[in-house]
């Protein structure tokens, strides 16, 4: 059984220590153009992630990260648009590909699955078909019987018998389809995998087994995984880094046990402290105020309102990210030099 | 001590076919009984499937026992005619899972809020009626000139969430069924829907029946807990000693299987048997997924009491003082 064990993260982390970077994201920005003005949705966002490394995402609803789940597979629609940045897999830019190439590195190159995956899957199909369509829209030049070969290893490479194959969707359970629908996303062997709030809805026994199908198949094909969430619990026994969202820009990225032992913008903690935990009981925690409008965002840090150490140059000026030679970056003016 | 619910050995199955009827045991010979003179929160914990929802709608009305009873103060809730009928939709309320499906886009929020009160006839004058409002809304930490007027979407989930407990609340209910408030809100906003709901228990002096999957709520906000597993009770009790202590294999499992948010936690130290398609009808339900399952297993384990307020159907405990189904809220704290 591969349980998600704290030693096995720090090894893998160290392992990858010494290897390039699979996915780079580079000052990437997305702004909806909607009636009441101009929403930026990402805001100048940047981080790498090495083979084999899974980062966590985390934030309130409205913080921008199924937009960056979306903006890295170039799936914004309109009235949303990418402004501008680089999303680098391995050598390729993505955002420089034309859509026909991008329509291939979706799946090959980057998968997404994307949040309540479990409803996406066709009632009307059986899960076979559904499967071979994607591998057939990728792959070419492969006999039909390889390329069935391929989903039924796929199909028990996240545990499900291959009989899964023959059935239709309302015979699974809702955690039985999820692991379908990260079979689809594995069936090429993606670098990047996004997986995005993939349990959601499902009970705590049915997300650990999904859990721990994801990090199964990560250390199978070696791929980077990306887990967005707002359930920090998960993300603490899961994932190796944790990058915190705020209003389209990631406030504070650190390793996972420098995030939970020593969080250090005030968002994060409080993020933190408003987990439930046994030592205490029927002490709730929540953080005041509301998450901004991304229409009409804060002057200077977008958080100062809500901010417990707030400060007169958190009113004025906008913070920048401070990034230190361990890779922990925090955007917050309690950090600038010289400020106490 | 007069009870202000009672549910008696409730069962409810649904049937499917006309021919090949295949049936489904949703809950199965169910007792609980809610003192009228000490309002409290119990939890109905599981995981899906296992009869949570199917508990909210008998408890609601909404649908009837197989067999068994729910007595709502002295009375039959499926017998319940006229007069008696509408006080007992006023008296027991509901707040649902999900924020953005039970409101109506077209309207303002306060129509929520003045529907029930039209309806109710719990106010004379327009003025009236605006004051009530006010008083609710302020009850559940909301700001009302933030909220009359406003369109459902121009709000958070959260705010809209509170509205729901404010609708209830403005009803004066004695019992409010909660199924699972605050699973479709972030963390950061279920700090305050617990803390209204937990006010609403103290100074209202409303009962709670609080389903959830998510143990760690439960464990904040409830005094007692009841753990079903496919429909069956599989252990209750006092929520500290249920959730520090599990003694019921399931239960051992689900609290396991909680992500905690402590880096020295490992998460996952048992194993996941499989679900077995094989019907359980018959038996412990949990049979073909325990590792500890015995040949005994395939006949129904009765609860057996391990602590003064813990009591698990499991025959890993038959040293134990067996209790009757029954008198399950015995062994529930008050």
């Amino acid at each position: 059984m591969s349980s998600v064990k704290a030693q096995d993260r720090q090894a893998s982390a160290s392992q990858g220590a010494d290897l390039l970077p699979v996915l780079r994201v580079q000052n990437l920005e997305v702004t909806y153009f909607t009636d009441a003005g101009r929403a930026k949705a990402l805001d100048d966002l940047s981080f790498s992630l090495k083979a084999g490394e899974k980062l966590g995402i985390v934030g309130e609803s409205g913080s921008g990260k199924s937009t960056l789940a979306l903006a890295m597979m170039r799936m914004i629609k309109a009235p949303g648009r990418i402004e501008g940045g680089q999303v680098m897999v391995g050598d390729t830019d993505l955002m420089a590909l034309s859509d026909e190439e991008m329509r291939q590195s979706r799946l090959q190159r980057i998968a997404y699955i994307p949040q309540g995956a479990m409803n996406s899957l066709n009632p009307v199909m059986r899960i076979g078909a559904q499967m071979l369509d994607a591998v057939k829209s990728h792959v070419e030049g492969v006999s039909k019987a390889e390329m069935v070969e391929r989903c039924l290893a796929a199909l028990e490479s996240v545990d499900l018998g291959r009989g899964v194959y023959q059935m239709f969707p309302h015979e699974l359970s809702g955690g039985m389809k999820q692991r379908v629908c990260i079979a689809i996303g594995i069936l090429l062997q993606p670098q990047v995998i996004i997986a995005d709030e993939p349990t959601s809805a499902l009970d705590v026994v049915t997300q650990r087994q999904v859990m721990e199908t994801i990090d199964r198949v990560r250390t199978k094909i070696n791929a980077a995984v990306i887990l967005i969430g707002h359930d920090m619990g998960l993300m603490a026994q899961f994932v190796d880094r944790v990058a915190v969202m705020y209003a389209g820009r990631l406030v504070e990225v650190a390793s996972v046990r420098e995030m939970f032992t020593d969080p250090q913008q005030p968002y994060s903690r409080a993020l933190i402290d408003c987990l439930p935990n046994l030592k205490v009981k029927g002490v709730f925690q929540g953080i005041p105020g509301l998450a901004p409008s991304l229409l009409r965002l804060p002057s200077g840090c977008a958080f100062h309102p809500r901010c417990a150490h707030v400060m007169d140059i958190c009113r004025t000026t906008r913070p920048e990210a401070r990034t230190e030679p361990d890779g922990r970056s925090t955007i917050c003016h309690l950090f600038d030099t010289g400020v106490q | 001590m007069a009870n202000l619910l009672e549910l008696n050995n409730v069962s409810k199955t649904y049937t499917s076919g006309l021919i090949n009827k295949s049936s489904n045991t949703a809950l199965r010979d169910f007792s609980l009984q809610l003192d009228e003179d000490e309002p409290t929160i119990v939890t109905v914990a599981g995981e899906s499937g296992s009869g949570k929802t199917t508990l909210a709608m008998l408890l609601l009305g909404f649908i009837k026992p197989t067999t068994g009873q729910i007595i709502y103060r002295g009375k039959d809730i499926s017998t319940l005619r006229g007069r008696e009928r509408l006080d007992f939709r006023r008296e027991v309320q509901a707040v649902f899972q999900d924020p953005f499906a039970v409101f109506n886009p077209f309207y303002t929020v306060d129509h929520l809020l003045s529907v029930p009160i039209k309806k109710f006839k719990l106010a004379k004058s327009k003025a009236e009626a605006r004051d009530k409002m006010d008083e609710v809304l302020t009850a559940v930490g909301l700001r009302p000139e933030d909220i009359i007027g406003r369109f459902p979407h121009q709000l958070s989930g959260g705010q809209r969430q509170r509205i729901n407990v404010a609708r209830a609340l403005l009803l004066k209910p004695r019992l409010l069924i909660a199924d699972e408030p605050v699973s479709m809100v972030d963390a950061s906003l279920r700090a305050s829907i617990l803390e209204t709901l937990r006010n609403l228990q103290r100074d209202h002096g409303v009962s709670i029946i609080y389903i959830t999957h998510d143990l760690t709520t439960a464990y904040h906000i409830a005094k007692s807990i009841v753990v079903l597993y496919r429909g069956a009770v599989m252990e209750a009790g006092d929520v500290e000693a249920v959730i520090k202590n599990p003694r019921h294999p399931y239960t051992r499992l689900l609290i396991d299987s909680i992500p905690w948010p402590n880096l020295d936690q490992r998460w996952g130290e048992q194993e996941i048997i499989a679900r077995e398609s094989t019907d359980a009808n018959t038996g412990c339900p949990f049979y073909g997924r325990c590792s500890k399952a015995m040949e005994r297993c395939k006949l129904p384990a009765p609860l057996f009491q391990i602590e003064p307020h813990q009591a698990a159907a499991c025959f890993l405990y038959d040293d134990q003082h067996q209790i009757d189904a029954a008198c399950l809220s015995e062994i529930l704290p008050a």
